[in-house]
């Protein structure tokens, strides 16, 4: 009977339209695009669902914890309405604003203030910055073995056996518990939530921490603690023209396709 | 304490020869090394690592660390991890690059915490900043939407994993001279807690994604399994390979090998032909630096065509066989 705790966020949905985008190059900030929702992160999603095929197979109980701010109750409450046990946010001015350094650390001190884990799950990166970094992170800090890039994960007495996702295949590695995963989308579609769970999980109460509850050294938090400074953000600018190749129907203009390339030394 | 100095890559070894990645970091650190007058060093991790490091020198390194061990046999994060922070610890470089692979997604991120330093993971550019001297760090991020500039001011080394063919790799050149140090690991079996119990290769048949110059490559549009046998047909006619975005592979219709994106494979062709896809920022990453793109969308309002050179607008389903059969009749005529 495991115990578990994944590791999620609350991200601007990665799906929403590249049109859509827009920065704000002077604060170094994305502006939120209107009508675009919020979302858990989605191999954040996997990470959740990697834990409750373990509680299905085997029992046990899963924390779910977020480091965030502005939470969306009904999105961030989603790993409980998946299967997940517990939710526990962390909220603070102090944790804004840092990279992956700070975030890490202040979720380890959240981990190690929920104590007696066996396994901790994260996404392989998040869908808005894309760095990578924390799952890898959080071992560190808690000093425990990490399998990263995660397609299937198998609890065995004190210990697991997981694929990880390499080039042009997979690796099967075995590591003893207490050991941090990062998931990856070979993992699987993670499930839908069922009604039932949907209204469990708007029952139910969900504390929030702060950097005093979490006994965290703020000189190690948010922006304060980072330990990479954010010059420039910024949208390429895009160059270049399509020429459409049109012709009588569809496969006329397949035809002059081929013969453009022809044309152009293309083929 | 002394101060850090030096640009150091290190580099991957797969089926006993150097990655394309070392070879393309060797090139573009050089670049780096020389922009601040520093040396430049390959480390190379392995059991019978052999004559590698005299390549790594023909392609521009100064001095080769080898640790030549057989608990480095397999990538594992305890064992690399280690003998980087020992070698890190013992050269203290001023700048470490690794390439953004399985290894280095690994790597990377835990050494780097390890040392109690930052590293900016899957960077598409990197220079010297002329006034700081410290290492700009360019890396897409939002899927790819956008693109962030970072550096590293407070610590050292300053680390980047570097996205495959960001960088180019110099023409080798054997009579350059270099050092080759033997370093030992330092590692006993104890401090190793992951066991490689399995390897199990999925690798699809013909050209390499990766080496192709011409890639197929279809997207959520195609619909199923099926479809993908005629980009399969249309990659073979053409010498290139097929390809495919995340959902294909995510719905089981292609192996997850055929991927390419963000999370995927990267791919530079001469000619990458795009098939029901709609160009998400995340698969453009991943082909991007493609020279020449051409689309084929029902979708006239589809990012993809803010991409290409050349499109259609239509079905696939009408388009591709009409475009198939025109091209192999130009190639046999």
């Amino acid at each position: 009977m495991p115990n578990m705790i994944v590791c999620v966020k609350q991200i601007a949905d990665p799906e929403a339209p590249a049109g859509s985008f827009r920065v704000d190059a002077a604060a170094k900030q994305v502006i939120p695009a209107a009508g675009v929702n919020q979302v858990v992160s989605p191999f954040d999603e996997q990470a959740v669902e990697a834990a409750l095929r373990i509680k299905d197979a085997h029992g046990g109980k899963i924390t779910a914890i977020s480091l965030g701010k502005n939470f969306v109750m009904d999105v961030i409450k989603k790993p409980l309405s998946m299967g997940a046990d517990e939710l526990i946010l962390l909220q603070d001015p102090p944790f804004e604003g840092g990279d992956s350094y700070s975030t890490a650390y202040a979720l380890a001190m959240a981990i190690k203030k929920i104590g007696g884990f066996d396994l901790i799950f994260c996404g392989r990166q998040a869908a808005d910055w894309d760095a990578g970094q924390v799952g890898s992170g959080i071992a560190e800090f808690l000093g425990i073995p990490s399998i990263t890039l995660a397609k299937k994960v198998e609890f065995l007495d004190g210990k697991v056996r997981v694929e990880r996702v390499v080039t042009d295949g997979y690796e099967v590695i075995e590591a003893p518990t207490p050991v941090l995963i990062t998931v990856s989308n070979e993992l699987g579609e993670p499930r839908y939530p069922k009604l039932k769970g949907i209204m469990a999980a708007a029952k139910k109460q969900v504390p929030t921490w702060n950097a005093q509850d979490i006994g965290a050294d703020t000189s190690k938090l948010g922006a304060g603690g980072a330990r990479t400074k954010l010059l420039k953000l910024f949208v390429p600018v895009k160059e270049g023209k399509c020429e459409i190749i049109e012709g009588e129907g569809p496969e006329d203009a397949g035809a002059k396709l081929a013969l453009k390339l022809r044309e152009a030394k293309l083929i | 304490m002394a101060e850090n100095k030096g640009v150091m890559v290190c580099g991957e070894i797969i089926e006993g020869k150097l990655a394309a990645i070392t070879l393309e970091l060797l090139g573009g650190g050089r670049g780096l090394a020389d922009a601040l007058g520093e040396e430049f060093s390959l480390v190379l991790m392995g059991s019978g690592i052999g004559n590698l490091a005299k390549e790594g020198i023909g392609f521009g390194a100064d001095k080769v660390y080898v640790v030549d061990d057989p608990l480095l046999k397999d990538y594992q994060t305890d064992s690399y991890v280690a003998v980087m922070e020992k070698i890190v610890k013992q050269f203290a470089p001023n700048i470490l690059l690794m390439g953004q692979t399985a290894m280095g997604r690994d790597l990377a991120p835990r050494l780097a915490f390890r040392l109690g330093t930052a590293v900016s993971m899957d960077c598409v550019q990197l220079s010297i900043d002329p006034d700081s001297k410290l290492l700009l760090q360019t890396r897409g991020v939002y899927g790819g939407n956008a693109k962030a500039t970072y550096v590293c001011e407070g610590t050292k080394p300053q680390m980047a994993t570097v996205r495959s063919k960001a960088m180019d790799p110099r023409e080798r050149d054997d009579s350059r001279k270099g050092e080759v140090i033997a370093v030992k690991s330092g590692l006993d079996p104890s401090m190793i807690r992951t066991k490689v119990v399995n390897r199990v290769k999925e690798e699809v048949a013909g050209v390499k994604l990766e080496d192709a110059q011409v890639v197929v490559c279809g997207g959520r549009g195609i619909g199923g399994p099926e479809a993908f046998k005629d980009l399969e047909a249309l990659a073979k006619a053409l010498g290139g390979a097929m390809g495919a975005t995340r959902p294909p592979c995510d719905n089981g219709w292609v192996p997850a090998s055929l991927q390419v994106g963000l999370t995927g494979k990267i791919v530079s062709p001469t000619l990458y032909i795009a098939v029901a896809l709609s160009g998400s920022s995340q698969h453009m990453a991943g082909c991007s630096g493609s020279k020449n793109i051409i689309a084929i969308n029902k979708d006239p309002e589809a990012n993809i065509f803010k991409e290409a050179r050349y499109g259609v607008v239509g079905d696939f389903k009408k388009v591709l066989p009409a475009f198939t059969q025109k091209v192999k009749q130009l190639l046999t005529g």
